[in-house]
C-alpha cells in the first residue's frame, strides 16, 4: 500500500524535519569555516575541545529532567549559584590544588541539594510550565544571591580587613573590613604558572587545578579513543552472538563503524607521528614521496582527568536510565497520570531528577571556573543555563527526549559556531562586529526554535490521534485522561477537548 | 449550624478571592514612605517621581491586557513591540521629523509596525499552544539579537543617529536636538503642593486604558476574553479562537510598539542595542502586583500595579541607601521582588499546583 518511493521521500522530510536545527548549525559551522581564512583546523579543533571540557559537565546535567518530563532544566542556573557559593569559602581561606577544588565539590553537594529541593518543589508547583518558572527561578535566585555575596558577607559575616576578595574599606587611610565580594576574583595560579614557578613560597591555587592533574596530546587521546570504540564495537559484536538481548547491527554498519574510527585513528597516529609531514624515500628503488602535514598536530593538549569526570558522567547518566529510579522518571516523564496509577510517587520522582540536575550543574560550574580561572562574581552564573540549553538542543535533543549523544554532538557544534561566527558576521553583513550579535542570535533563535518545533510537532501528533479517534467509538471509561496536569502543550489539549465530555458527564449524573 | 459554617466559607472564599499582591505590595510601598518620611526624605518628590515613572511604563503594562485575555498569558515577548516601534522612532527621525511631529509619525508607523509582527507573533504563539511563555521569552530574545543587527546595519545618515566615526547607530540617541524630549510631558504640566503632575503622558495613558477598556466591551472584545477562559466552550460556541488570539497579540504588540515612544519622550533619550531584553519582566510583575493572575487581567489591574510596582521601585532604592549607609542594594532587590511575584502567579496558573 505505501509506495516505496512516497515512502522514502517522507523519511527524508522526516529526517529534516526532526534534525533541521542541527542541520542549520552543521552548515553555519561550514559556511563560517570556509569563510574565515585565519581559522585552521587545529586552531579551530582547539578552541572547540577546551570549550567541550570545560562545558562538559553542564550539559550533561541537563538530560535527567528532560528525561523525567521537566523540559529543558533552565534552573541549573541555582546549580551555579551553589557552586560559586562554594567556592567562595575555599578561596577566601586559600585552600588551593586537587584538595581545594575536592573541597569545592563537597561544600557545593549540601548547597545545591538544597537549591535543588526547593526548585523541585517549585517545578511540582507550576506544572507544564516548568521552562519558564526555571528561567524566572534563576532571576529571583539572582537576587538572593546578590543580596548574599554584596551584603551579608561583611555586613553579617564578619571578614578580614584587607581581603583581597572584599571591596576594600579604608578609614582615615586605614583599612577596615570592607562589605561585599568584589565583582571579580582570581582561582589562584596553578603549581605550573609562571608566576607561581618564580615564586617559591606560592600556595597552589584553584585555577586548573584539575585541567593540569594529567594532560596529554591531542592527537594521543584521539588515538586512544578511536581504539576503545573500536574494542567496544567488536566486544558488543561477540558479546551479541551469545546474548540475543543485545541488538545486534547489520554486517554493513558495523563495517562502516569499525572503518570511521580507524580513519579516525590512523589520522591520529598521522598527527602523533609525523606532525610537519615526512619524506620517504628508498634510495634502492629510486623512489619516494612526502607524507603530509597533519592538519590536527598542535590541537593542543587535552584534560584527561576532566576528560575522565565527562566520560564517568556520561556513563553514570546512560546506567541511570536502567535502574528503578530511571525507569521511573521515564515513566513520569511520558505520563504522569500513568506513572501516579502505577504506584509511582511522581512528585517525589520529579524533586529528585531536579536534585540531580543541580547537584550535577554545581560541580559542572566548579569545573567550568577551574578551567576560566577567574570568577566574575555577579554574573558568572547568567550565561550557564541558556548556553548549556542551546547546546544540547543544537545536538538534536528536544524538551521531551535527550541523550548523552546529542549532549557531546551539541557542545562541539555549538561551540564551533562561537569559534567561526566572526567569519559569518564577515561574510553576511562585511562586518567582524556582529559576531556577538549573531553568536546570540543564533543562541536564543536555538532555544526558540526547538522549542516551538517541539511543541508545535507534538500538537500535530495530538491532533492526529484526535482525528483517528473520532472515527471511533468513544472508550467506555473516559478515564479523564487530560487531567493528568499538562506536560507541554500535548496534554493540555487534549485536556480541554475532554473537557466538554467531562462536562456533560457531570451534568448527567 | 448549617448558616454560621457557610457565612464562614463566605468570609474564607472572600479574603481567597482578594488578590493578595496589590495588599503586601502597596503596604511596602505605604512602609517605606513612612520610613522616608521619619528620614525626613523629600517624600513629595518622591511620590512625584513614582508618578511618572507609572506613567511612562504605563502603555508597556498595558500591553499585557489582550495577550493575557486570549490566553497567550502574559507577553513575554514585549521586545518584539518595542523594536517595532524604536525602529519606528528611528525612521521618524532620519525622515527629518521633530517635536511633537516626531512622536506622532513615530507613533504612527510604531502601530503599523506593531500590527505586521504582532499577526506574525500571534501566529507563532498558535503554533506553539501550551508552552507560549517560555517560547515567548525566547522569541523576545532573539528579535533583540536580529535588531541588534538591525541597528548595526541600517544605512541612516542623520548624524544625531550615528557615530561620530564608524557604522551603526549610536546606543543612546538623545531627543533633545529633536526637540522630542518631554513634549507629552511639559503638555499642560502643572503642579500641587509641590508635586509634579506631566499631564500630557498621563493623558495618553489614560487615553489608551480607556480604549482597551473599551475594547473588551466591543463584540471581538468579548470575544477575545471567552476564548482565553475557555478556548473548548469558545469554539463550541463559534468563536474562531485561533484569530482572536491572534488579533489580541496584535493589539498587545502594538500598544507596546507606541509605548516605547512615550517611553523615549519622557526618558529624553531612545536607547537601542541591548535595551528592550529585559522590559518584559519589569511590566509582567506590574500586572501582576496590580491583582491580575497569568490567566486574567483587566485594566484597572494595570493602573493599580503600575503605580505600586514604579512607585516600589522608585521609592526603595533612595530610602535604602539613607538606611543602609550608601550600599545600593536597588538591582538585587528588585530582581528578588519582581521574579517572587512572576514565580508565584505562574504556581496560580490552572492546571498548576495537584
Amino acid at each position: 500500500m505505501i509506495d516505496s518511493r512516497n515512502d522514502f521521500a517522507s523519511r527524508t522530510r522526516a529526517f529534516l524535519t526532526n534534525n533541521i536545527v542541527t542541520i542549520i548549525f552543521v552548515i553555519f559551522v561550514v559556511a563560517g569555516y570556509l569563510s574565515s581564512p585565519g581559522i585552521s583546523v587545529s586552531g579551530l579543533l582547539s578552541e572547540v575541545i577546551s570549550r567541550f571540557f570545560r562545558n562538559g559537565l553542564l550539559v550533561l546535567a541537563l538530560i535527567i529532567p528532560v528525561m523525567a518530563g521537566l523540559g529543558l532544566n533552565f534552573g541549573i542556573v541555582v546549580g551555579a549559584l551553589a557552586a560559586v557559593l562554594a567556592i567562595i569559602p575555599v578561596r577566601y581561606f586559600g585552600i588551593g590544588g586537587m584538595g581545594g577544588l575536592l573541597l569545592c565539590f563537597a561544600i557545593a553537594l549540601p548547597i545545591a541539594l538544597l537549591f535543588g529541593w526547593l526548585t523541585g518543589k517549585l517545578y511540582n508547583k507550576t506544572r507544564g510550565q516548568e521552562m519558564i518558572a526555571g528561567i524566572i527561578v534563576g532571576f529571583f535566585a539572582e537576587g538572593l544571591f546578590l543580596i548574599f555575596v554584596l551584603f551579608i558577607i561583611g555586613g553579617v559575616i564578619p571578614v578580614a580587613a584587607g581581603h583581597p576578595m572584599i571591596i576594600p574599606r579604608s578609614v582615615d587611610g586605614v583599612a577596615v573590613p570592607g562589605v561585599g565580594i568584589r565583582a571579580a576574583f582570581d582561582m589562584g595560579a596553578h603549581a605550573t604558572h609562571p608566576v607561581a614557578m618564580r615564586d617559591p613560597y606560592h600556595v597552589p591555587g584553584l585555577s586548573s587545578a584539575m585541567d593540569f592533574l594529567w594532560r596529554i596530546d591531542f592527537t594521543v587521546a584521539l588515538f586512544v579513543v578511536a581504539l576503545g570504540v573500536i574494542a567496544f564495537l567488536v566486544i558488543r559484536r561477540v558479546m551479541a552472538k551469545k546474548n540475543k538481548a543485545i541488538k545486534k547491527s547489520t554486517k554493513l554498519v558495523f563495517g562502516l563503524k569499525c572503518g570511521f574510527w580507524g580513519l579516525i585513528a590512523l589520522l591520529a597516529l598521522h598527527g602523533m607521528l609525523m606532525p610537519d609531514g615526512m619524506i620517504f624515500w628508498f634510495p634502492g628503488a629510486g623512489f619516494g614521496f612526502q607524507a603530509p602535514a597533519s592538519p590536527i598536530a598542535g590541537t593542543g593538549m587535552i584534560p584527561v582527568v576532566t576528560g575522565l569526570v565527562i566520560l564517568v558522567f556520561s556513563l553514570l547518566t546512560t546506567y541511570f536510565t536502567k535502574t528503578k529510579l530511571g525507569q521511573d522518571c521515564r515513566s513520569v516523564g511520558q505520563s504522569q497520570h500513568i506513572a501516579n496509577a502505577s504506584g509511582i510517587n511522581v512528585d517525589r520522582t520529579r524533586i529528585i531528577a531536579t536534585m540531580i540536575s543541580t547537584v550535577l550543574g554545581a560541580w559542572g560550574m566548579i569545573i567550568f571556573l577551574q578551567n576560566m580561572g577567574t570568577v566574575s562574581t555577579y554574573t558568572a552564573h547568567r550565561q550557564i543555563g541558556m548556553f548549556s540549553v542551546a547546546a544540547l538542543l543544537v545536538g538534536g535533543a528536544t524538551a521531551a527526549k535527550a541523550g548523552v549523544k546529542n549532549a557531546v554532538l551539541g557542545l562541539l557544534l555549538f561551540h564551533a559556531m562561537f569559534v567561526v561566527s566572526p567569519g559569518v558576521g564577515r561574510l553576511i553583513f562585511g562586518n567582524e562586529l556582529v559576531a556577538e550579535a549573531t553568536r546570540n542570535f543564533m543562541t536564543y533563535g536555538v532555544i526558540g526554535l526547538s522549542l516551538g518545533l517541539h511543541v508545535w510537532k507534538t500538537r500535530k501528533a495530538a491532533e492526529r490521534e484526535l482525528s483517528l479517534d473520532a472515527f471511533d467509538p468513544p472508550p467506555p471509561t473516559n478515564g479523564n485522561g487530560g487531567a493528568s496536569n499538562g506536560e507541554g502543550g500535548d496534554s493540555s489539549i487534549k485536556e480541554m477537548l475532554n473537557a466538554p465530555s467531562n462536562a456533560t458527564a457531570d451534568t448527567v449524573e | 449550624m448549617e448558616e454560621t459554617a457557610k457565612s464562614g466559607t463566605d468570609i474564607k472564599g472572600l479574603i481567597k478571592s482578594l488578590p493578595p499582591a496589590p495588599f503586601i505590595i502597596g503596604g511596602f510601598w505605604v512602609l517605606v514612605l513612612i520610613v522616608a518620611a521619619i528620614l525626613n526624605m523629600p517624600w513629595v518628590w518622591l511620590i512625584s517621581d513614582s508618578l511618572q515613572r507609572a506613567a511612562i511604563w504605563g502603555m508597556l503594562v498595558l500591553a499585557m491586557v489582550p495577550s493575557i485575555q486570549s490566553g497567550t498569558g502574559p507577553n513575554f515577548a514585549l521586545p518584539v513591540g518595542l523594536c517595532g516601534g524604536m525602529l519606528a522612532m528611528v525612521t521618524a527621525i532620519q525622515l527629518g521629523f521633530t517635536g511633537m511631529g516626531l512622536l506622532v509619525m513615530a507613533a504612527g508607523m510604531a502601530a503599523i509596525l506593531g500590527i505586521i509582527m504582532g499577526y506574525l507573533y500571534g501566529v507563532l504563539m498558535n503554533a506553539v499552544k501550551g508552552s507560549e511563555m517560555a517560547i515567548a521569552t525566547y522569541t523576545g530574545f532573539s528579535i533583540t539579537a536580529v535588531f541588534f543587527i538591525i541597528w548595526l546595519a541600517v544605512p541612516f545618515d542623520n548624524p544625531f543617529l550615528g557615530w561620530f566615526i564608524g557604522e551603526g547607530l549610536r546606543n543612546t540617541i538623545a531627543l533633545g536636538p529633536m526637540a522630542a524630549n518631554q513634549v507629552l510631558d511639559n503638555f499642560l504640566m502643572f503642579e500641587v503642593i509641590g508635586l509634579t503632575i506631566r499631564t500630557g503622558t498621563i493623558l495618553v495613558f489614560a487615553v489608551f486604558c480607556t480604549l482597551v477598556w473599551l475594547f473588551f466591551r466591543s463584540k471581538t472584545g468579548i470575544a477575545i476574553s471567552a476564548v482565553g477562559a475557555n478556548p473548548m466552550f469558545a469554539r463550541a460556541a463559534g468563536l474562531n479562537v485561533d484569530r482572536s488570539r491572534i488579533i489580541a497579540n496584535i493589539i498587545s504588540t502594538s500598544l507596546a510598539a507606541v509605548g516605547v515612544v512615550v517611553y523615549a519622550q519622557s526618558f529624553g533619550f531612545l536607547q537601542l542595542y541591548d535595551f528592550p531584553m529585559w522590559m518584559a519582566f519589569p511590566a509582567v510583575a506590574a500586572v501582576l502586583v496590580g491583582g491580575a493572575t497569568a490567566q486574567r487581567a483587566k485594566v484597572i489591574h494595570v493602573v493599580i500595579g503600575v503605580i505600586l510596582f514604579q512607585g516600589l521601585l522608585t521609592t526603595v532604592p533612595p530610602v535604602f541607601t539613607e538606611i543602609l549607609a550608601g550600599a545600593d542594594m536597588t538591582d538585587a532587590a528588585r530582581m528578588v521582588i519582581q521574579n517572587a511575584i512572576i514565580l508565584y502567579a505562574l504556581t496560580k496558573i490552572r492546571g498548576g499546583g495537584k
